[in-house]
């Protein structure tokens, strides 16, 4: 059964059918169907559905409460009451001037969530979503488990992140599907549209300060009101991992703090397991495409504003083709801290007094973090146009159409058996409906397929420069979204290159280096090299590109292809990498970006303006102790 | 005695207590009442040479009065009758002669358990299948020219190679024996002791006290790989009141007592001591020091180390005693602590002098119906905090509120059965509370009328704050006098393929919940891992409360059917409790002890240090572990 982009038109007349993706390796993890949830909303009233009856399964063990009563518990918890004394011995201040600050703080943070405005987004998001996407599918066995696990213990839902509208699938699907209504970690930037971020507010969305560094008592506010409701089971938690969008598509170094904050009531005792739900969401076409890239060149994000956001109407109008969300098997941290954690190490300190977590408590975390958003990886839906993009980022110059189908063909066939979760609706058809989808970014003229480099409008060389690479840059953020599959391969194969030998210590030593540059790049959890090499060493003696023997790493004839496309997958970050110390001179607006430009050698170093990787870089370098920072 | 006016006041008063006593510890028929003793051990024990004179409650050959293989005296047990209803035999207990209608539906359906599968025991000890004691025949010699009385008959070492744990007595129904001792000796008083222990040490011979066989921590389990001979020092026959000092309130007593003749030879002199652990009726008053046992009502009474003013205890070193009677001291650490919760690793206790109380003058039961749990912890924690507690106060969780209702009797009249109906309306519908969430405190109160009744008001009072509405003495009664007959009612239970135990922490008071919670889930999600077929009866009650924290009891119990090997299943299973109960901030014993059953865990428990304390002690008292029965290190 396959889909094609052609054939969607009619798909929601078509009879109710599970999707089977047929196309992945069964040897490999047995992963589930989806269902297009848009499919009854095309042909039932919108209207009946935000209205309906809607009674969630709740946790077994929750303590119904109001939002107001929870903000009470929060102010009244022994922590805050604990924080509020020691400030004000600390300060001089009365415990009540502080009292109210926190007060204040919470009342800017809480989350009001309403039915009203939950059915009045479940009406409009019907609307909207039916206009931009073709599909939203879900994998209904991954609703079935979190429905079982929502009832046992508290629920963490951690989604990926790739746009604004993460959220509101997931409270949309949440709510199609009869499931308690999470509430949201938001960055506080929302509430700077106007009535939009009241009306996230009453759809669950509570709002954090982005950085609160050395805020004792906003730390202990925010830190209580999320383990208040995690306690109570008030309502499952959601936030993202990866602490921000990723405007590259890659997966981001996952941030600890949340996780910190809704591990330690397990830790304490407070509850008895804690559910970590890792949820993929891959989107077709990113809706902020164009804006990550300019993004990425310099140009500061536009301020979350409702105006903004009506004048973004426009994209109303534009297909964006289908969106998956895969609901991963919950993780149970119970059965994760076992053996690891010593919960006993909290008997000895009241419970609300803060402390620091200890170092094994904080490598658990980091490893927990790493972990997660590796299963969001691996669960990623990847469409046909991540493969291409791929190809025509290798080949500037431009493909035939009959040898890009060919390239693909070939490509998926290694992607599948790397574990690579793509949804494929057969060879031509792929090539076809990616180029369709992706008219802003490809041009196909003469049989010939290419990134679309020229600008539409002729300006100034810089102006010039600076479309063209935001064109390398966004057609980088969907081959990026395949990166995770090739990665541990690709380093080896780098480091074969780099090794210039075939002996496996040389090799493993540079596999250990190159690991580590990237450390800041890609997902590879701390202390996973050994790991890592070999399961970059099996996946490609699996595909008969290498040999591996006692001593020896060794390439095979067949393999060079693949290693060659592997290593120029990865040319443009270590191309980044290469030039990233230039720029280091404070690169904030983006005219000063191309001061270097001028001995760029190739197109894939576009890429090396990204930011992202320069950012990365410099981290890297930093970590690395080859550079020093100066000035803070 | 009894030198004032109030003479016949005291008679009066004791025999209220004994009534009251009776009321869950009938004893059988009419048994001779020991006498408060001379001092003079051989003189007594010479005269005629055989115990008839000083019929304790326990005899030397215990096993003509109680179970070899279950708990309790041998005429009391439960049993589903042909009607399938489930009855209590005897005529010791309150319970004792009824019919309890609703237990069979409330065990068919905890356990899924039918009386149609019945795992029954072996009926009589199979002498041959116990190995042949080895004996050491110097240590023999010796022993028989002091004249201590002594046994290696099979009947006798089986009887005291165990305690109460469930692997003991499972392999006991079974008809399966470990290691057992090879010989018993029954010393009669210190002197008696001394000359064991001092043989002991020159035949190096392995000594194992055996007070009451109450434990529930293998303590008495015999180390499979001791090759010494092992002796059984039985205590049982150390049992009178040495003398009563009524202007200190101290009785000395030998250490072999066990509670319940204890309380009822001071009971008549008007006196008690209050100290009443749930195995009171069998346990012994050296056993209590030497686990550091709790009573019921502490509250009043005091635990065993609030208890005790002098401890005598024979050791291979030699004895060791303090030189006063000083109510408090202060020279150094205190020896009894070194004692007291030694677990027969350092010696026996042979001598203590305890503190006693005039008998209360009025003693009053009652019970508190809370909505839930959690509202009935605030309570108690309320209660200790305001240091009001009762002589005893105890919460039972909902699961084990049904238990309690399952084992009411019949009742007699169509009245009682419709104020049941009533008050069961009364709290579920008019007050709204869930049948399925209520949890009930039993309370008892102590003391002269007036403060009774005054202090009953105040608990009363705090409970009403907390959601709590007054259900009754009935109900309260009931509670404490099922703490005597639940014992008996595992047996029944393996009867019937289930399996079960109680076991139990201390933890402070805002752990409480968190613990009881994770505890049971925690016993829950082990059973479900391990292919228990059946959902497990876990369930807790809140026993004793303290001013920073309290004292929990789980029960835990399943039906093993379809498993192979149920015994290694239920200790695993225990095992991942008290690994939840440690993570939980809880304690490794509130009074059960270590034995060998929880030693695993001593180290994380005091810390390497502590062991170091513990073993440089042993190594100077007991160099050659003649006290080999390896509990706690």
């Amino acid at each position: 059964l396959s889909h094609t982009h052609s054939d969607c038109c009619c798909y929601h007349n078509s009879p109710k059918s599970y999707i089977l993706l047929k196309t992945w390796d069964p040897a490999l993890k047995k992963r589930d169907d989806f269902e297009d949830i848009l499919e009854e909303r095309r042909s039932s009233s919108d209207l009946r559905y935000a209205l309906r009856c809607y009674v969630p399964v709740v946790y077994k063990g929750i303590a119904p409460c109001k939002p107001g009563v929870l903000k009470t518990a929060v102010l009244q918890s022994d922590r805050l009451r604990h924080v509020v004394a020691e400030m004000s011995k600390e300060t001089g201040e009365s415990a009540d001037v502080i009292r109210e600050e926190a007060s204040g703080i919470l009342e800017e943070m809480a989350h009001r969530l309403r039915l009203g405005t939950v059915r009045f987004f479940a009406y409009s998001l019907s609307k909207a979503f039916k206009a931009l996407f073709q599909r939203v599918r879900v994998n209904e066995d991954g609703i079935q488990r979190l429905q079982q696990s929502i009832q046992e213990h508290p629920v963490v839902l951690l989604p990926s992140h790739r746009s604004y509208m993460d959220f509101l699938i997931m409270s949309y699907i949440l709510y199609t599907y009869d499931l308690s209504l999470p509430v949201i970690a938001a960055g506080m930037d929302f509430l700077g549209m106007k009535i939009v971020g009241e009306m996230l507010r009453m759809s669950g969305a509570f709002f954090i300060r982005r950085s609160f560094g050395g805020d004792k008592l906003y730390w202990a506010v925010f830190s209580e009101y999320v383990k208040t409701m995690l306690r109570n089971g008030y309502a499952p938690i959601e936030f993202f991992l990866e602490g921000t969008r990723s405007r590259t598509c890659k997966s981001l170094t996952p941030k600890l703090g949340l996780l910190n904050i809704v591990m330690e009531p397990f830790f304490k005792g407070e509850v008895f397991d804690v559910s970590l739900v890792p949820i993929s969401i891959s989107y077709e076409r990113v809706l902020e495409e164009a804006l990550y890239a300019r993004e990425l060149l310099g140009v500061p994000k536009p301020k979350e504003s409702t105006s903004g956001l009506l004048k973004a109407r426009k994209i109303l109008s534009e297909d964006y083709g289908s969106i998956h969300v895969y609901f991963g098997h919950p993780v149970s941290l119970r059965s994760l801290a076992q053996g690891r954690i010593n919960r006993s190490q909290y008997n000895l300190l009241p419970r609300h007094i803060p402390r620091r977590p200890s170092q094994e408590t904080q490598a658990f975390v980091n490893e927990t973090a790493y972990r997660l958003v590796r299963l969001q990886e691996e669960n990623m839906v990847l469409r046909p146009w991540v493969l291409v993009a791929a190809l025509l980022l290798q080949n500037p110059d431009g493909v035939d159409m009959e040898r890009l189908v060919e390239q693909t063909s070939w490509l998926r066939g290694l992607a599948v058996s790397f574990g690579a979760f793509l949804d494929w609706p057969g060879n031509t058809k792929a090539v076809a409906s990616s180029l369709a989808l992706h008219t802003g970014l490809v041009r196909t003229e003469g049989g010939r397929a290419q990134l679309a480099m020229e600008p539409k409008e002729p300006g100034s060389p810089e102006e010039d420069l600076f479309d063209r690479a935001a064109s390398v840059l966004s057609c980088a953020s969907y081959r990026n979204q395949i990166l995770h599959v090739f990665l541990r391969p690709a380093l080896l194969g780098m480091a074969m290159q780099m090794a210039e030998a075939s002996r496996k210590d040389d090799i493993y030593s540079c596999f250990s280096f190159l690991r580590d540059v990237f450390s800041n790049e890609f997902i590879l959890c701390p202390g996973g090299t050994v790991q890592d090499f070999d399961e970059a060493c099996y996946m490609l003696t699996k595909c008969a590109a290498v040999h591996v023997q006692k001593q020896e790493v060794v390439a095979t004839e067949k393999g060079q292809r693949i290693l060659s496309f592997l290593t120029s997958l990865f040319q443009p970050f270590l191309k980044g990498y290469q030039v990233g110390p230039a720029p280091f001179l404070e690169l904030v607006d983006y005219p000063r970006h191309f001061c270097f430009l001028g001995f760029l050698p190739s197109l894939t170093c576009y890429e090396a303006l990204s930011s992202d990787v320069q950012k990365n870089a410099l981290a890297a370098l930093l970590r690395m102790k080859v550079v020093r920072k100066l000035k803070v | 005695m009894a030198s004032d006016g109030h003479g016949s006041e005291r008679q009066r008063a004791a025999s209220r207590r004994l009534s009251a006593i009776a009321g869950h510890l009938r004893t059988a028929g009419q048994q001779q009442r020991p006498q408060v003793a001379g001092i003079h051990c051989k003189a007594e024990s010479s005269s005629d040479g055989e115990e008839a004179a000083r019929s304790t409650t326990v005899p030397r050959r215990r096993q003509e009065v109680m179970k070899w293989n279950g708990w309790g005296y041998s005429d009391s047990r439960f049993l589903f009758n042909k009607k399938g209803q489930a009855e209590f035999t005897g005529r010791r207990y309150r319970l004792s002669g009824m019919v309890l209608p609703s237990l069979k539906d409330w065990f068919e359906s905890t356990f899924g358990a039918s009386l149609q599968h019945k795992s029954p025991a072996t009926a009589t000890l199979n002498a041959s299948a116990v190995p042949f004691p080895s004996l050491n025949e110097a240590f023999l010699q010796d022993l028989k020219s002091t004249g201590i009385p002594f046994s290696h008959e099979a009947e006798d070492r089986v009887f005291r190679a165990h305690g109460h744990c469930l692997h003991e007595i499972f392999a006991l129904r079974e008809g399966k024996f470990g290691r057992v001792p090879d010989l018993v000796v029954w010393p009669n008083c210190h002197e008696d002791v001394v000359k064991t222990v001092d043989l002991a040490c020159r035949h190096n011979v392995c000594l194992i006290p055996y007070g009451g066989g109450t434990s529930v921590s293998s303590a008495l389990e015999c180390p499979p790989d001791e090759t010494r001979c092992i002796v059984s020092l039985d205590t049982s026959q150390m049992s009178r009141i040495l003398w009563i000092d009524e202007k200190n309130l101290t009785a000395h007593v030998e250490a072999g007592i066990v509670g319940q003749d204890l309380e009822r030879l001071l009971n008549e002199s008007g006196y008690c001591t209050g100290h009443e652990p749930d195995s009171m009726e069998f346990s012994s008053l050296g056993g209590w020091v030497a686990t550091r046992a709790s009573g019921m009502k502490k509250n009043v009474y005091g635990n065993i180390e609030d208890l005790v003013v002098h401890i005598k205890m024979v050791c291979p070193r030699g004895v060791v005693e303090k030189s006063c009677q000083g109510p408090r001291v202060s020279i150094g650490p205190d020896i009894h602590h070194f004692i007291m919760g030694s677990e027969g690793t350092l010696g026996v206790v042979t001598e203590v002098t305890i503190k006693i109380r005039p008998m209360p003058e009025y003693q009053k039961y009652g019970s508190v119906v809370f909505p839930n749990f959690e509202q009935g912890v605030a309570c108690l924690r309320e209660v200790a905090k305001q240091r009001c507690a009762p002589a005893s106060i105890r919460l039972m969780d909902n699961a084990q509120f049904q238990f309690g209702h399952a084992l009411k009797p019949q009742v007699s009249s169509i009245f009682t059965s419709f104020l049941d109906g009533l008050k069961k309306f009364y709290i579920t519908k008019f007050k709204g509370f869930d049948p399925h969430h209520l949890c009930v405190a039993t309370l008892l109160f102590e003391g002269d009328r007036e403060r009774v009744l005054q202090h009953e008001k105040q608990v009363y009072d705090i409970a009403a704050k907390f959601g709590g509405l007054a259900a009754g003495e009935d109900n309260g009664q009931r509670g404490y006098m099922l703490t005597f007959v639940i014992a008996y009612l595992r047996d029944l239970g393996m009867d019937y393929y289930v399996i079960g135990e109680s076991f139990e922490t201390s933890v402070p008071w805002d752990r409480v919940l968190d613990l009881c919670r994770n505890v049971k889930e925690r016993i829950v999600r082990e059973c479900r891992e391990r292919g228990v077929q059946f959902p497990p009866l876990a369930t807790c009650r809140v026993t004793q409360t303290y001013d920073a924290g309290a004292c929990v009891y789980f029960y835990f119990a399943f039906n093993y059917r379809g498993l192979a090997d149920p015994v290694n299943i239920y200790g695993r299973v225990e095992h991942a409790a008290r690994e939840e109960i440690l993570a939980n901030g809880g304690s490794l014993s509130h009074h059960h002890g270590v034995g060998k059953l929880r030693k695993h865990w001593m180290p994380e428990s005091i810390s390497d240090v502590g062991i170091g304390m513990l073993k440089s002690v042993k190594e100077y008292v007991d160099p050659d572990n003649i006290f080999g029965s390896r509990n706690l290190l």
